[in-house]
């Protein structure tokens, strides 16, 4: 079973040299410490700003620099900042090539849930109905069970959505999901550790596994 | 040139009245018309609808707008930092619309270009698509989201000169000159006023035509909302 550093590491191994990426909130965020040397990608955030470098050092952070959580970061040479009507323009416009976003749930044929929990939790969208309905490639990072023991690989979605049809990928601390174009949750590769009659008893919704399922490699 | 300076928020404010609609530029609290604020809390106007990414937090930006119960209406796509806004809107004490971030950016913008409305994928299947007109182009499905019709926006820039033209700095850009396109009455505060002349006309974000009242304003604090730093070595 992986931690969230874990997830993260896994998820970086989907990225490709010359990506332009937005990462979301949360476990995303953590997939930059995790980029291959030698690839070369370019993190969006969708505020304002194209090539978020890391952290500043203690003494150097900027108010007037952050990123899409509202941490201080710091640019890198080539960044460009520019305004938030042009920030979604380039998501609209498909120039980001990949969006990696947490969820509450994710539906069987691809649908997401992850801003609204009625009459308890009411935090918004931000970003991300934006940034689901027009990203070319979006993968899903989150745990495979929520806090009550519950599956979040669903048939169908519980919550209000974010996006329907749109997710093509999810990463678990359980397992490696591909949501099928025809629905169904793809088992491609275990946690280590991990059998796939745990992952199917954690897996509410359709799934798909072959006769042998890999284990993830992490580096 | 025209000059567009005024003595300060108070007097850049003086004819906000109670149900105004009104657009407050900034990310968080980056960005965020300080000033202005704080002039709005004094004045205490009411019955406002405010048309702001996020909605500050408690004890900061427009949280001391909901902490005087000055608000009626919050149009915002996150307001996941503030638990007084959270509080209100459970107990349906504050009438909120949260619409996704593109949305609410585009929508400003479109008021700005002079277009009445946008189509948009964001939130098609969901929510907030209900009771919206939907249009299918080459295939996909849009939703027809209107322009904002906001009586004043609020906005910060980092330098402003007498007749209005601003410039930014970093990410504080943000919503500001979107916003400050869409207002009937924009009001901008910066950080350092300067004469008509001292700014190239080539670094300009927002042109002065899009900009009434100016003034800089004093004593900034520019909250950091989410300090993060690596450690040397």
């Amino acid at each position: 079973m992986l931690d969230k550093n874990g997830i993260a590491q896994r998820i970086a191994k989907e990225i490709r040299d010359g990506y332009y990426v937005n990462l979301g909130i949360g476990i995303p965020t953590l997939v930059a410490n995790y980029i291959p040397e030698g690839i070369n990608v370019v993190l969006q955030s969708e505020n304002g700003l194209l090539g978020m470098g890391p952290f500043p050092f203690e003494g150097e952070e900027d108010a007037d620099l952050i990123n899409a959580g509202k941490q201080t970061i710091t640019t890198l040479p080539g960044s460009s900042i520019f305004d938030s009507a042009l920030s979604f323009g380039m998501i609209r416009s498909q120039k980001i090539d990949l969006t990696i976003l947490g969820a509450m749930e994710v539906s069987e044929n691809g649908d997401i849930a992850n801003w609204k929990i009625p009459g308890k939790m009411v935090k918004g969208m931000g970003g991300a109905m934006d940034l689901v309905a027009s990203a070319k490639n979006i993968i899903v990072a989150m745990q495979h069970v929520n806090k009550a023991g519950e599956s979040k690989l669903l048939p169908k979605c519980t919550l209000p959505l974010t996006g329907v049809n749109c997710i093509k990928k999810i990463v678990t601390e359980l397992a490696v999901l591909d949501i099928l174009p025809e629905g169904g949750f793809k088992l491609i590769e275990r946690a280590p550790g991990v059998s796939v009659d745990f992952i199917r008893q954690s897996t509410t919704g359709k799934l798909l596994a072959d006769d042998n399922v890999p284990e993830m490699v992490l580096s | 040139m025209i000059n567009k300076v005024v003595s300060g928020a108070e007097e850049a404010i003086k004819d906000i009245e109670d149900g105004s609609t009104l657009m407050l530029g900034g990310f968080g609290l980056c960005g965020i018309p300080e000033n202005c604020i704080t002039a709005l809390v004094k004045k205490g106007v009411k019955e406002l609808t405010c048309i702001s990414n996020n909605a500050g937090v408690d004890d900061f930006g427009i949280g001391l707008m909901l902490q005087q119960r000055q608000v009626k209406k919050m149009v915002s796509s996150y307001v996941g930092e503030n638990a007084e806004f959270e509080r209100q809107l459970l107990s349906g004490e504050l009438e909120v619309e949260l619409i996704p971030q593109g949305t609410l950016a585009t929508r400003c913008m479109a008021a700005g270009y002079g277009m009445p409305a946008i189509f948009t994928p964001a939130g098609v299947g969901t929510e907030v698509a209900e009771g919206k007109e939907i249009r299918n182009f080459k295939g996909k499905d849009y939703l027809m989201e209107y322009a904002f019709d906001a009586d004043f926006a609020i906005v910060k820039a980092w330098k402003g000169d007498t007749a209005g033209n601003l410039i930014y700095r970093s990410t504080s850009r943000n919503f500001n000159p979107v916003m400050a396109m869409a207002g009937k009455i924009t009001i901008a505060e910066v950080e350092e006023l300067v004469e008509a002349g001292e700014l190239d006309p080539d670094q300009i974000h927002t042109p002065g035509v899009f900009v009434h009242r100016i003034f800089q304003g004093a004593n900034y604090e520019k909250r950091i909302e989410q300090r993060t730093v690596r450690t040397r070595g």
